[in-house]
C-alpha cells in the first residue's frame, strides 16, 4: 500500500524533474529555434521582393538583394540605416524591431519605429514593408513591396498561424497574394488609401477604387476584413516617409 | 547459455517478436482497436509529415513505455493516470522543442498534432494495458510495434493522398506535366483525396483489405 505521504512526495519529485529536463531542453535548443524563426523572417521579406529562398541560401541572398534597412519613426523621420552589415547611422536596426511591441506602441499613443527594407530587383528599387495584424483566431502577418514609385505594389506575401483551414487560411496561398501585384496604395491626388479587402470581389467597388482593392476570400470574411485593417495600420507608418522622399 | 535460459528470455525470441509483430497486423491500432485516427486523418495530406508523425509517436511511445515499466512498481495505483500523463505530456514537449529546432517547415505543418499527441488514446492505452503490468524490454518491444502499426497505416494513407491527391510523392512530382489538362492531356489531380474525409475512406479500404485476407477480424453478429 501507498501512503498519503508518499503519494505527496512521490508526484512533488516527478514533478521536479520533469520540469528541470523540460527547461534544460528548452535552453539548449533556443538558439536553433531562433535562428529557424530568423530565417522564416527572412524568407517571407524575400518573397515579398518575388525571390523564393531555401533555408540554406536564405541568408546569402538576403544579404545579396537587401541594400539598406532603414528604422522609420512616427514622424517618418530615418532614425537607423543599416547597409552591407553595418549599422551606418542610428542606434538599431530594423530586422532587430519588434514590430509586435511597436504596433503596441503605436495603440498606446507612445513614440515607435518601424522597418523599411530597400532592395534591388531587375525592375528597379524596391520598398518592402513588413505587416502584422490580427486575423480571427490568431496573428496573420505579411511582407508587401511598393516599386520605386512608393505606391505601385511589386510583391506581396501573407502567413497566418490559426485562421480556419479552408477559408481564412487561404489568404497565405499564392493565388491571394498575387491579386495585390499592380494595385497601388495612393490615389491620384497623393492621398493615402490602402488597399481594400472586399467582400463580395472588386467588381461591387466603384470603377475608380478598384485599383485599390483585391476580393476576399469566400467564407473568410473576418480574415479578410483582418488583412484590410493590418495593410491600413502598417502602410500608413509610412506614408510621412514616402512624402519627404517625393 | 542454458542455465540464462530458466531466469532469462533471449531478446528477440518468438514471444518478444509476436510483441512487435502482431501490432502491425492483427491487433493494429488503427485498423482493428480504431484509435489514434484524430491525427491519422490530419496529418496524412502529405507524406512528409505523416512519416515525421510516425516517428515522433514511436519515439513518445518507446521511451514512454519504458518509463512506465522501469517506475511500474513504485507508482502508486491512485496517482498513475497522472502520472501516465506527465510522462506523456514532457516526451511530446521535448519532441515538439526537437522539431522546432531542426526541422521548422514540418513542424509547422504538424502545428498543433504533435502537441496533440498527448491526447493520443494509442499512448495511453499502451501504458495502462502493457507497460503498468511488464518488463522494460518487452515494454519497449510492445511500444515501438504499436507505434509501427500505428505509423505504417499513416504512411500507406498519405502515400495514397499524395500520389492521387497532389501528383507528388515526398513532394517529388511523379506524374509527368505533359499529362495534365492545363497542359493538353488528360490527367488532373484528386482534389478531394487532400481533404479529411478521404483519408477516413482510405483507412476504410484498408480496413476493408485487411478483413478480406485475415478473416478471424470480421466480427460475427
Amino acid at each position: 500500500m501507498f501512503t498519503n505521504r508518499y503519494i505527496f512526495i512521490y508526484s512533488s519529485v516527478m514533478v521536479i524533474i520533469v520540469a528541470a529536463i523540460l527547461s534544460t531542453a528548452a535552453m539548449v535548443l533556443k538558439p536553433y529555434q531562433e535562428r529557424n524563426i530568423a530565417i522564416a523572417k527572412i524568407q517571407g521579406i524575400l518573397l515579398a521582393a518575388d525571390i523564393k529562398a531555401n533555408t540554406e541560401n536564405a541568408e546569402t541572398l538576403f544579404d545579396q538583394v537587401i541594400l539598406e534597412e532603414l528604422v522609420i519613426d512616427q514622424d517618418g523621420k530615418v532614425t537607423g540605416r543599416f547597409s552591407k552589415g553595418q549599422l551606418t547611422d542610428g542606434n538599431d536596426r530594423a530586422f532587430d524591431l519588434n514590430l509586435k511591441k511597436e504596433l503596441y506602441n503605436k495603440r498606446q499613443e507612445n513614440p515607435y519605429k518601424v522597418p523599411l527594407y530597400i532592395a534591388e530587383t531587375d525592375s528597379g528599387k524596391i520598398f518592402i514593408i513588413p505587416l502584422l495584424g490580427k486575423g480571427l483566431w490568431g496573428p496573420i502577418y505579411g511582407n508587401i513591396s511598393l516599386k520605386a514609385d512608393m505606391s505601385t505594389i511589386y510583391g506581396a506575401e501573407f502567413g497566418n498561424d490559426k485562421e480556419t483551414p479552408g477559408l481564412g487560411a487561404e489568404i497565405s496561398g499564392r493565388g491571394f497574394a498575387l491579386q495585390f501585384l499592380g494595385k497601388t496604395i495612393f490615389n491620384e491626388q497623393g492621398q493615402f488609401v490602402s488597399i481594400t479587402v472586399k467582400k463580395g470581389g472588386v467588381g461591387t467597388m466603384p470603377a475608380d477604387a478598384r485599383i485599390h482593392g483585391v476580393d476576399a476570400i469566400s467564407g473568410g470574411t473576418i480574415t479578410s476584413d483582418a488583412v484590410t485593417k493590418m495593410l491600413e495600420n502598417c502602410l500608413e507608418n509610412y506614408v510621412a516617409y514616402f512624402k519627404s522622399q517625393q | 547459455m542454458s542455465t540464462e535460459k530458466t531466469e532469462r528470455e533471449p531478446l528477440f525470441s518468438p514471444k518478444y517478436r509476436k510483441l512487435l509483430t502482431t501490432p502491425l497486423g492483427r491487433e493494429n491500432p488503427i485498423t482493428v482497436q480504431v484509435l489514434g485516427i484524430c491525427s491519422a486523418l490530419a496529418v496524412t495530406a502529405k507524406l512528409e509529415p505523416a512519416f515525421v508523425m510516425a516517428i515522433s509517436v514511436m519515439a513518445v511511445m518507446g521511451i514512454g513505455n519504458v518509463v512506465i515499466a522501469a517506475l511500474r512498481n513504485t507508482i502508486p495505483p491512485r496517482i498513475r493516470i497522472i502520472v501516465q500523463l506527465v510522462v506523456i505530456a514532457a516526451l511530446v514537449i521535448l519532441v515538439d522543442q526537437v522539431l522546432k529546432a531542426f526541422a521548422y517547415d514540418v513542424s509547422k505543418q504538424l502545428s498543433v498534432f504533435v502537441g496533440l499527441i498527448i491526447t493520443n488514446c494509442i499512448i495511453m492505452g499502451r501504458f495502462e494495458a502493457f507497460a503498468m503490468a511488464n518488463k522494460v524490454w518487452p515494454s519497449f518491444l510492445d511500444g515501438i510495434g504499436n507505434a509501427w502499426g500505428y505509423g505504417w497505416i499513416l504512411i500507406v494513407v498519405a502515400f495514397f493522398r499524395e500520389l492521387l491527391g497532389s501528383g507528388t510523392i515526398w513532394g517529388y512530382a511523379v506524374i509527368p506535366s505533359s499529362w495534365y489538362i492545363d497542359n493538353g492531356g488528360f490527367y488532373s489531380n484528386n482534389g478531394m483525396m487532400i481533404l479529411p474525409p478521404m483519408a477516413l475512406i482510405t483507412v476504410g479500404v484498408i480496413i476493408w483489405v485487411q478483413r478480406k485476407k485475415d478473416t478471424e477480424l470480421i466480427e460475427e453478429n
